[in-house]
C-alpha cells in the first residue's frame, strides 16, 4: 500500500495542517510516512501545498510527481495539481472557491463546498477538516480515531475549538457529494 | 521508545540539545530557518545561549569563541551562508577547536534557489576554506540519521578537536518523518586547552598562526597525523549486496533514499544490484572500492549535482571506465524509475 | 636599594617585534598594568587581532586567543556567552576594527556586549606595508594613496569613538593619545575605566588610542609624536564621548 496525497490552497487555509494530521495518523497506525511542505517565497501570498505519503514500505522521496489524491482548496491549486493526478486518482474539490472543477474522465471527483459548510458550522477555518472528512469517506486510509488523536498533537488548544473541528470532520464524512 | 513526527531541521536542533549543545549562533537562510527558530525556543527552555548574529561570518566566529571557552557550540546555514563561514571554519580547523556546522544545502552557484541540492560536496569534503585541513563530514539520509549523526558530530568534534559538518539538504531539512528521540549518552572529553583565565596554571594560547621557521610545517604534520587517525577509525558506510551485485549504485543523503528504492526495483526484475551509501563523506569509505577485486563490476554514482563525489569514486575504483554518473544541479531530484533505467543499461 | 619601577605581572619578559617608536609596546604595557591593578589577570581572556599586534599573545601572560581579521568582537561575544564572569577584551587596529570588522564591531557594541575593546588608531596599515586605513588622514601619503588620501575618492577618516558613542549599548567610549607622558597616563585611566565598566557589568566599552607609527608615517619617533599632537588630534579630537 502506498498513498500520495497533495493538499493545496491559499496560505492560511490550513493545507499544511491537513498534511501533518494525515501523516501523524498514518504513523500512529504503524505505517511509514513522510510530510513535505512547500516552502520559501512560494508560501507567502501564493499557493501553499503539502505532500503526505503513507506507505507500508520505505519511502524513497517525500515528493510526489503523480499523487493519488488531491485535496484542492482553491482554483489555482486545483488547476496546478489536478493535471498531475494519477490515472484513477481522487480529486476532492472545495467548490466554495472552485467554480470550474478540472475535467478528467479518468478521475474520481468529489465536489464539496467546504468553506461554506465550515462557515455554517461557525468556524471558517475548519474547512480543512471538512476536506479530511470527505477524504476519509472515500478512502479509509487512516481511521477517524487516529485523525482525532493527531489533532491533539497539532492543535493543542481549547476544548470548544476541538469540538468544532471534530464536528467538521464528521460533516465532511457525511456529505453526499458528486 | 515511541516515534514522533518532526521536521528534519528541528530534529537536528533537538539532537544538538540532547548532546549538550547550549550555545547556538546563526543567521536566517532558507531552507534551514526552522532550525534557527527551534534553537531560539529550546535554548530558552534549557537555559542555553541563542544568538541571532549580524552575519554568517559573525556566527561562525561566535562559535569559535564559545568553543575556545569549552562549550559545545553549533551554527547552521545553507549553501551561500556556508560559503561565508569558510574563513572561520579554516581558523577553527587550524586552531584545533571542536565545532559543529550544519549545511542544509540548496541550489547554487551564487544565490541559486532554495530547492534541495547536493552541490556543496566539494566545498565540504575538499576544503572550502584555505589551507590543508579536513572537516569530518557526515551525510544523513533520513530523519533518524539527522538525529543520530548530529549527536555523533559533537562527540567526534570534541574527540578530535576538529570541526564536523552535517551535510544535509533542503529535502531532509523540510521533510517530516517519524523519528525516535533516543537518549543520548554524550562522550565526556577532557579539554585541557580551554581558556578560562590563567588561574593557578600557566597561561594558555589558542592560535593558528605559526611564524617561526618550520613551526607551521610541524603544525600541519600534527594535523595530518590526526586526519590519518580519523581515517583509520571513523569511516562509516552502509553497503547492500555489493559482493553479488553487477551494478553498485553509490549515493549519499537524499539521493541514497531514492537509490535504495531503485536497487530494490532492479532486484525485483532479476538484476543483480547493490549499493554503497557513504555516511562519512570525509573520511570517504575508500576501502570498500579498493578492496573490490571483481573488475567487471560497474559503479553508478547518483548525485543531486553535476558530478562531485563521482571523482572520489573514480579515484578509489581505479578505473574511470567502470564508473558512470547520473545527476543534475539546480534543485533537480532524481526519480526512482530513472535511476533504475540507468542500472538496467549498465547490465 | 628601593625598587621604583618594574615589569608588571601580565607583561611577559620578552622583546617585542615592534618597530622603534611604535605605540603598541606602550599600549600593551598599559593594558597589562590595568589588568594587574584591577587584579583580574586570572579571569581575563584576551583576543589578538590580525595586524601589527597579531603576536600580542607573546607579550601578555594571560589566556589569549587569535581571531580572523576583524572578527574579535564576534569571538568575544561567543566567549562571554560561555562564562560571563570572565573579563574578555579585544585589542584591534584600525584595519581590523574599522574596515574589515566594522560590522562585528558595531553589532557587538549595539548589543551592549559586556566586553572591552582597545582600539589602536595609527591611521595606517602597518603589518602589510603602510597602506591606507579607514582612519588615514586626508592628504596622508600611504602605499595605496601615493598622492595622499583623496576625500572625494575615499571619504573622510572614520570616527569610531564618536560613532559608537551614539549607541545605547555602549557604556564607555573615549579617545586618548600616546603622544606624551600626561596623555599616556590619561590613556591608562581610560583603559582602566573601560575594564572597570565591564567588571561592573555595564556593557560595551571602547578606548580609541591614537598611536604613533614612525615607520610608515616616514617620521622619526619624536616627529611622530608631534604629528599626533598637531595633526591627528585636529581630525580626531580627544575626549570622552560616552560615559
Amino acid at each position: 500500500m502506498r498513498e500520495e496525497i497533495i493538499a493545496a490552497g491559499f496560505g492560511g487555509q490550513g493545507v499544511m495542517l491537513i498534511g501533518k494530521i494525515l501523516a501523524y495518523a498514518g504513523m500512529l497506525e504503524g505505517k511509514q510516512v513522510t510530510y513535505f511542505p512547500s516552502y520559501g517565497a512560494e508560501v507567502r501570498g501564493g499557493t501553499a501545498n503539502s505532500t503526505t505519503i503513507i506507505s507500508t514500505a520505505e519511502i524513497p522521496t517525500p515528493i510526489s510527481s503523480h499523487p493519488d489524491v488531491l485535496l484542492a482548496m482553491n482554483s489555482p491549486s486545483c488547476k496546478k495539481f489536478g493535471s498531475r493526478l494519477k490515472k484513477g486518482g481522487l480529486l476532492i474539490a472545495n467548490t466554495s472557491l472552485i467554480e470550474d472543477v478540472f475535467k478528467r474522465s479518468d478521475l474520481t471527483i468529489m465536489k464539496i463546498p467546504a468553506t461554506s459548510l465550515a462557515h455554517d458550522l461557525g468556524n471558517k477555518r475548519s474547512a480543512n477538516m471538512i476536506m479530511i472528512g470527505a477524504y476519509l469517506k472515500y478512502k479509509a486510509i487512516v481511521s477517524l480515531k487516529s485523525v482525532e488523536k493527531a489533532f491533539s498533537i497539532f492543535l493543542p488548544g481549547k476544548k470548544d475549538f476541538w469540538d468544532i473541528n471534530k464536528k467538521a470532520l464528521r460533516l465532511g464524512m457525511e456529505y453526499e457529494g458528486r | 521508545m515511541s516515534k514522533i513526527l518532526m521536521c528534519g531541521n528541528e530534529v537536528i536542533g533537538e539532537a544538538a540539545v540532547q548532546a549538550g549543545c547550549r550555545h547556538y549562533f546563526g543567521y536566517p537562510i532558507t531552507p534551514q530557518n526552522e532550525l534557527t527558530a527551534y534553537m531560539a525556543r529550546r535554548m530558552e527552555e534549557v537555559g542555553g545561549v541563542f544568538l541571532q548574529s549580524e552575519s554568517e561570518l559573525a556566527a561562525i566566529n561566535m562559535v569559535l569563541g564559545a568553543s575556545a571557552c569549552g562549550a559545545r557550540a553549533m551554527t547552521s546555514s545553507s549553501s551561500p551562508g556556508i560559503s561565508l563561514k569558510q574563513e572561520g571554519i579554516s581558523y577553527i580547523a587550524g586552531m584545533e577547536l571542536p565545532a559543529v556546522v550544519v549545511n542544509v544545502m540548496r541550489g547554487g552557484p551564487g544565490l541559486g534557489n532554495i530547492a534541495p541540492s547536493q552541490s556543496d560536496y566539494f566545498q565540504a569534503v575538499k576544503g572550502g576554506g584555505h589551507g590543508d585541513y579536513r572537516l569530518i563530514v557526515l551525510a544523513p539520509s533520513c530523519s533518524q540519521e539527522l538525529y543520530d549523526l548530529t549527536a555523533l558530530a559533537f562527540d567526534l568534534a570534541d574527540t578530535y578537536r576538529n570541526p564536523v559538518m552535517i551535510l544535509a539538504d533542503g529535502m531532509l531539512g523540510q521533510m517530516m518523518e517519524p523519528v525516535t528521540l533516543k537518549k543520548i549518552n554524550s562522550k565526556r572529553v577532557k579539554k585541557p586547552w580551554v581558556l578560562t583565565g590563567a588561574k593557578n596554571r600557566p597561561a594558555r594560547m589558542l592560535r593558528s598562526l605559526f611564524l617561526e621557521a618550520g613551526a607551521l610545517e610541524k603544525h600541519n604534520e600534527k594535523l595530518q597525523e590526526k586526519y590519518r587517525r580519523i581515517k583509520a577509525k571513523e569511516v562509516r558506510c552502509e553497503t547492500y549486496n555489493i559482493s553479488r551485485a553487477e551494478v553498485i549504485v553509490v549515493a549519499y543523503g537524499s539521493s541514497a533514499r531514492l537509490t535504495k528504492a531503485a536497487v530494490k526495483m532492479a532486484e525485483e526484475r532479476g538484476i543483480k544490484a547493490g549499493y554503497i551509501k557513504p555516511i562519512t563523506l570525509w573520511p570517504f569509505p575508500e576501502e570498500v572500492f579498493i578492496n573490490e577485486k571483481d573488475k567487471d563490476k560497474r559503479y553508478l554514482v547518483v548525485e543531486m549535482n553535476e558530478g562531485q563525489m563521482v571523482e572520489d569514486v573514480e579515484r578509489c575504483a581505479g578505473d574511470r571506465k567502470r564508473v558512470s554518473f547520473y545527476g543534475h544541479a539546480g534543485g533537480w531530484i532524481p526519480q526512482v524509475e530513472d535511476i533504475f533505467k540507468r542500472i538496467k543499461k549498465l547490465v | 636599594m628601593k625598587k621604583v619601577f618594574g615589569r608588571t605581572r601580565t607583561l611577559r619578559d620578552t622583546h617585542t617585534h615592534y618597530c622603534p617608536g611604535c605605540g603598541h609596546g606602550i599600549a600593551h604595557r598599559l593594558v597589562a598594568e590595568v589588568i594587574d591593578e584591577l587584579g583580574i589577570r586570572e579571569r581575563t581572556i584576551g583576543i589578538a587581532p590580525v595586524g601589527c599586534a597579531v603576536l600580542a599573545y607573546y607579550y601578555w601572560d594571560l589566556d589569549i586567543c587569535e581571531a580572523p581579521h576583524g572578527r574579535p568582537p564576534a569571538v568575544a561575544t561567543g566567549m562571554k556567552s560561555v562564562n560571563p564572569k570572565n573579563i574578555v577584551f579585544t585589542y584591534q587596529g584600525d584595519g581590523d576594527l574599522a574596515a574589515i570588522g566594522f560590522n562585528e564591531t558595531i553589532h557587538a557594541a549595539n548589543r551592549g556586549e559586556n566586553i572591552t575593546v582597545i582600539f589602536i588608531n595609527n591611521a595606517i596599515y602597518g603589518m602589510t606595508g603602510g597602506q591606507m586605513a579607514p582612519t588615514t588622514l586626508c592628504g596622508q601619503v600611504t602605499a595605496t594613496t601615493p598622492s595622499g588620501r583623496n576625500a572625494e575618492r575615499y571619504g573622510q577618516p572614520i570616527h569610531v569613538a564618536e560613532l559608537l558613542g551614539h549607541l545605547p549599548g555602549v557604556t564607555f567610549s573615549s579617545r586618548v593619545a600616546l603622544s606624551d607622558i600626561p596623555n599616556i597616563m590619561k590613556t591608562k585611566q581610560a583603559i582602566k575605566k573601560a575594564f572597570q565598566a565591564q567588571m561592573d557589568g555595564k556593557g560595551f566599552s571602547i578606548v580609541e588610542v591614537l598611536s604613533p607609527c614612525p615607520t610608515y608615517w616616514r617620521k622619526t619617533p619624536v616627529e611622530a609624536l608631534k604629528f599626533i599632537k598637531k595633526d591627528m588630534t585636529k581630525i580626531f579630537p580627544l575626549g570622552v564621548f560616552k560615559e
